[in-house]
């Protein structure tokens, strides 16, 4: 669990910059995050950030308390593991022709993954999944000419009808100062 | 009310307790400026010589009062140039709320004349910041940042104007001032457990930070103290939160700590650090800091526990309040062996030289402390000299030093102390101690003093060269000494005429004494060179990353 992926999420006030604050705060203190996504909420006010990190249980603390300081942040929530579903979108373009067609459509039958463009020279594949799943699909295609790829990043989610980062409120991360009488 | 964005400017300011503000006027600010020329008689502003010097100001004036300062300057350099006073208030917790003009909503964003990101640049300096894009959005603004800048660990908030922002009209509604506000919870099982550990210590020791300041804490701390008979040691931050005449404050910790305090710490059983971040000029080995001791930290900020050195047990929240709980919990006790250690430890300790012939450091503090008296508030530069004041002053205010600390920003003195005699008017007396390096960043600023008569006295400990850089390229670099003599020949009793202020230069204590007696008793500003050898050192020193074991006595 040491230096596993971690995944935190956020919510964020939808304020212009607000996403730059939380860049920039990984920037200045020296967080070296995997991946960032960020995305709309049923509530308009609100955006919600997907973090991923490896590093050990110190910095993810630290992380997370110094991210609850922020004006902007209204919650912050460790995305325990064994609860969370996380996934990625990828899209690769691959240098394909009628040689080698039918063995990359038979790698991306095994992954599920889609074909949306094909020209004579090449293939566009888009694959949905854990971002294991989309390590292993792309490792399959080691051996073939990679002409573009891009992957979204990881945003994930917990399992089950409660929201599990509501029994860990705010408050235990960022104290809510208030008038003393 | 129908009001223009100006008017409501000067408004809210009214509304929110602000007297007196620091500032500089330019094209963006105009429309304020000539709204606060129709409050005068509420709001008195004080125009520096440059925005730098307002926002030490501010910063000055909010550390001397503990209440919020408040700076204002003109879009683009204007807004760069409070930049270094913002990151300053920032990293000592200093509440503050800078407003900036920038150029018009329609021209924003094509380079124009005077304009900058100023909110992108002080996003990591600021607690927060804001843009106010519409007038219907001002007043709220800036309520929200007096708000978020006295709320728990208090700082710098910073709200940037568009011009047509400051002309446009709105509804105005007056409200009440914000309150400031604190963490009242805690966790009281730990407070008892902090508690029993501290009664069950054989060698126990407290260790104050800046946040025992901010957070009024004094008195319950005091009484704990005294109750257990608790030595205790501060960083700079903490200085004169417990008076020198205080037996248990065995002073300043850290690199140019004493042997006993850095000895107490290396040999404490528990510690109890309130309001202090462990920084690198404190803990300056963290794995071996407070290496025999059980630590309690006591922090408003949750990401301060832990974040540079471990700590046993902690307990978040406000610290006036988390001691005052505590207190009943603490036995009485005598801790006579311990305390006779500390004396065994204070009897071998560094104790610098009088001399006659020529000015010491030491004695020239000592002289300012005897003269100006406890009721005086001593302001600081950067380096040596700040040193020295934090080993030697004997200043007894909870709010009577008032220093850089974090950032260490030479040339905060001159502002800072400009804006403390603002806040505290002509009777107390403000003096700033600096170094020549320190002073001739900033000392611009004396036409400020002489302009609105704030009767600062300046001390300048001037020994030619950029004396704290010297002991380290001495001590580490091979006695190479780059760029650290720069040979000015700066006559400081003939730029101080210059300016319309009295100089003195003073050679030995005698000169010095009649020096400082006269411009006490004149209530002018004033500056008195001190003249002090070059290699003269800040001792005792631990080298960054040591511990007592490297402390150096000569």
């Amino acid at each position: 669990m040491a230096n596993e992926r971690k995944a935190i999420g956020l919510l964020l006030k939808n304020n212009p910059g607000a996403l730059s604050r939380i860049s920039g705060l990984f920037c200045r203190r020296n967080f070296n995050i995997d991946s960032i996504t960020s995305s709309a909420t049923t509530d308009p006010a609100v955006t919600r950030v997907t973090i991923t990190i490896h590093d050990d249980e110190t910095v993810l603390r630290q992380l997370m308390l110094q991210t609850a300081r922020l004006e902007d942040v209204i919650e912050v929530f460790f995305l325990e593991p064994e609860h969370t579903l996380q996934r990625e979108l990828l899209l690769v373009k691959l240098s394909a022709t009628v040689n080698n067609r039918s063995e990359l459509r038979e790698i991306a039958a095994i992954y599920k993954a889609k074909i949306i463009d094909l020209t004579p020279e090449s293939m566009v594949f888009e694959l949905t999944g854990a971002p294991q799943k989309i390590d292993a699909f792309l490792a399959m295609l080691e051996g073939y000419t990679i002409l573009e790829m891009c992957r979204t990043g990881i945003t994930a989610m917990e399992r089950g009808p409660v929201r599990v980062h509501n029994r860990k409120p705010a408050e235990t991360l960022r104290p809510e100062p208030e008038i003393l009488e | 009310m129908l009001l223009t964005g100006s008017e409501i400017f000067a408004e809210v300011l009214v509304e929110q307790g602000v007297t007196t503000m620091f500032g500089y006027p330019g094209g963006a600010v105009l429309n304020l400026y000539d709204a606060l020329y129709h409050y005068q008689d509420k709001i008195t502003h004080i125009m520096t010589a440059h925005e730098q010097g307002a926002a030490h100001a501010a910063d000055g004036y909010a550390r001397a009062t503990g209440k919020t300062g408040v700076v204002l300057a003109t879009s683009g350099p204007g807004a760069t140039n409070l930049v270094t006073g913002i990151a300053t208030a920032y990293m000592d917790s200093i509440p503050m709320v800078a407003f900036t003009g920038n150029v018009g909503t329609s021209l924003i964003g094509k380079d124009s004349f005077q304009e900058v990101y100023i909110a992108g640049i002080t996003m990591p300096i600021t607690k927060h910041n804001f843009v106010v894009r519409h007038v219907s959005e001002l007043a709220a603004t800036m309520r929200e940042a007096f708000r978020i800048a006295q709320a728990g660990r208090k700082g710098p908030v910073l709200v940037d104007i568009p011009k047509d922002v400051t002309a446009a009209k709105w509804e105005f509604t007056p409200a009440q001032p914000v309150p400031e506000t604190t963490v009242i919870s805690f966790n009281e099982e730990n407070v008892v457990q902090a508690a029993q550990w501290i009664n069950e210590a054989q060698r126990p020791l407290v260790f104050l930070g800046g946040g025992v300041r901010s957070g009024k804490g004094c008195y319950a701390l005091k009484a704990m103290i005294h109750k257990a008979n608790i030595p205790a040691t501060h960083t700079l931050m903490a200085a004169g939160v417990l008076g020198y005449e205080e037996p248990l404050n065995l002073g300043l910790l850290g690199m140019h700590g004493s042997y006993t305090t850095n000895k107490a710490m290396d040999e404490a059983d528990v510690v109890l650090a309130v309001g202090t971040r462990f920084s690198d000029r404190v803990a300056l080995n963290t794995d071996k800091f407070a290496r025999k001791a059980k630590i309690i930290q006591i922090d408003i900020d949750p990401s301060e526990i832990g974040k540079n050195v471990d700590v046993d047990l902690s307990i978040t929240g406000d610290a006036a309040i988390i001691l005052e709980a505590m207190l009943p919990h603490i036995q009485a006790a005598k801790h006579e062996e311990w305390l006779r250690d500390i004396d065994q430890w204070k009897s071998i300790d560094y104790h610098p030289v009088n001399h006659n012939d020529r000015l010491m450091p030491h004695q020239i503090i000592g002289e300012i402390c005897a003269q100006a008296g406890p009721d005086a508030v001593y302001v600081t530069d950067v380096g040596q000299h700040q040193m020295w004041a934090a080993q030697y002053l004997r200043h007894v205010k909870s709010r009577g030093f008032i220093t850089s600390g974090g950032l260490g920003t030479m040339g905060f003195g001159y502002g800072a102390a400009l804006g403390a005699q603002a806040a505290l008017g002509r009777e107390t007396p403000v003096i700033m101690l600096t170094g020549d390096g320190s002073f001739h960043m900033n000392l611009n600023e004396a036409c400020t003093a002489v302009s609105y008569d704030l009767p600062v006295i300046t001390v300048i400990f001037n020994n030619q060269v950029l004396g704290m850089v010297r002991q380290w390229q001495t001590l580490f670099y091979g006695k190479r000494y780059s760029s650290t003599d720069p040979h000015r020949k700066t006559d400081y009793v003939q730029l101080a005429k210059g300016f319309g202020l009295k100089g003195y230069h003073c050679e030995n204590l005698a000169q010095f004494q009649e020096a400082f007696a006269q411009a006490l008793a004149e209530k002018k500003p004033a500056w008195i060179e001190c003249v002090i050898d070059k290699d003269e050192k800040v001792l005792p020193m631990i080298p960054a990353g040591g511990t007592v074991e490297d402390l150096m006595m000569s």
